[in-house]
């Protein structure tokens, strides 16, 4: 059984000081709202955040940065349009920025998920962002060693979690949620409903219960998207 | 440009078109030639630009763009998506550039501008995982300084990985550190070879 939290500052009450937060989403495709809505009201500072990018507009991720409360960002892709709050403190000195290439950023999450120490991936071989990285040669072709990112806490967003906590996503918003959801200490899912266990078909499983601890119910976001996709039976 | 890119994307191929002037390819594939759409942010199918009732803030595209889902798509995350390129199951992909060396190394993802913001996404695996990588960029800059270089200035993005260069005056065949031009718009081989500080060949290259 899970724990379906009241709001989201529940489902975030152990968040210290210091803490990596790995946030789920693509752009604010499977950002979840709630969740950074809740981190608002957290006290916890000095955090490290695991995004795929770094803030859009002043809502989300951005609105989070722009507490000031996060000393670092690990992600792939924090120039957008719309990055203004990021861009800012970026340029002022006043959070640091780990780039790391999308797909090896993926694959550092998925590895601490399973368990791994590393892995050597030629993505980024010969690039500056390989600077100060082992280099091993395997089969004639060079490899750089990549470390595992680990979460304490991991924020997703999902569309369906039954009471054993096995989660559903909608389309492109799964992007980074199934291997966030297995790195970290403890996994928050928002989603659109919680069914009984037993609704969800065991075959369309996405991300099975054991990697969620607790979710919460998506309210109140502004986006359109969750009222709508939470408006829409997509269970099965 | 685009449409030269679509004509040579073989039929039936899993393509990844990157962000800007590469997402117009997908314009001139015809469905009857196959081709499978795949966005680095977790789908094969991707269909055309979503517009009106069907955008849906959880379908996009890696530009972040709203798309939509064609007849046998398919959803996956992160770690699969990229396990697809570096595992070398795409079999091409098309990405914009700063500059492209003979030898076929890439630059597209940072100036070197102390200033400028660095963000590298998916470019980095594209360049490194998909079986064959076109470019598509002007052949020269604003002020004239050819893209097409004996060396990379800009930071690398991947070493050895461009086989073809489609550009507003020529397409290029990267080729053992040979550059042949296959074709041109509104220019010649001769007149190219003047402006290029690369040497470059005429004729298709040896199959």
């Amino acid at each position: 059984m899970i724990e379906v939290c009241g709001d989201a500052e529940a489902a975030l009450r152990d968040l210290r000081d210091g803490a990596t937060v790995l946030v789920g989403g693509f752009g604010e495709a499977g950002l979840p709202f709630g969740l950074l809505d809740g981190l608002l009201r957290c006290d916890a500072a000095g955090l490290t955040v695991v995004s795929n990018n770094a803030g859009n507009g002043h809502s989300g991720l951005a609105a989070v940065l722009a507490t000031g409360r996060v000393r670092k960002i690990i992600c792939s892709y924090p120039r957008q349009v719309d990055s203004w709050v990021f861009d800012r403190l970026y340029r002022e000195g006043k959070i640091e920025l780990e780039l790391v290439p999308q797909g090896n950023l993926a694959e550092r999450i998925r590895a601490a998920g399973a368990g791994i120490g590393g892995f050597y991936t030629p993505t980024g071989v010969g690039t500056p962002l390989a600077a100060g990285k082992e280099v091993r040669n395997i089969a004639g072709r060079d490899y750089i060693l990549e470390l595992p990112i680990h979460g304490d806490v991991a924020l997703i967003r999902a569309d369906t979690a039954d009471e054993a906590g096995n989660l559903t996503y909608r389309k492109t918003a799964r992007n980074f949620g199934p291997i966030m959801a297995t790195a970290a200490k403890v996994t928050v899912a928002e989603v659109n409903r919680v069914v009984p266990a037993g609704a969800i078909d065991p075959e369309n499983v996405v991300t099975p219960g054991i990697f969620v601890n607790r979710v919460v119910l998506a309210v109140g976001t502004a986006k359109a998207g969750s009222a709508r996709s939470g408006s829409r039976e997509t269970t099965r | 440009m685009a449409k030269l890119v679509a004509r040579d994307i073989p039929g039936g191929s899993y393509v990844n078109l990157g962000i800007g002037q590469p997402t117009l390819v997908a314009d001139y594939l015809p469905s009857d030639k196959h081709v499978v759409l795949h966005t680095e942010n977790g789908m094969l199918g991707m269909g055309p630009q979503a517009q009106g009732d069907d955008i849906d803030p959880d379908l996009t595209n890696a530009g972040k763009l709203p798309v939509t889902e064609l007849p046998g798509a398919a959803y996956f995350h992160h770690a699969d998506s990229f396990a697809m390129m570096r595992g070398g199951h795409l079999d091409v992909c098309v990405m914009g550039a700063f500059q492209v060396s003979t030898a076929g190394d890439l630059a597209n993802w940072h100036t070197g501008d102390p200033d400028a913001i660095p963000a590298v996404g998916g470019a980095m695996d594209l360049a490194v995982g998909a079986k064959t990588v076109y470019v598509m960029m002007t052949l020269f800059d604003k002020d004239g300084t050819p893209k097409l270089v004996p060396k990379c200035t800009y930071p690398l993005t991947g070493l050895a990985c461009v086989s073809r260069v489609y550009t507003d005056l020529a397409v290029f065949r990267l080729e053992d550190d040979q550059v042949y031009v296959t074709e041109t718009f509104g220019t010649t081989v001769d007149e190219l070879a003047s402006r290029l500080r690369v040497p470059v060949l005429a004729g298709p290259s040896p199959a």
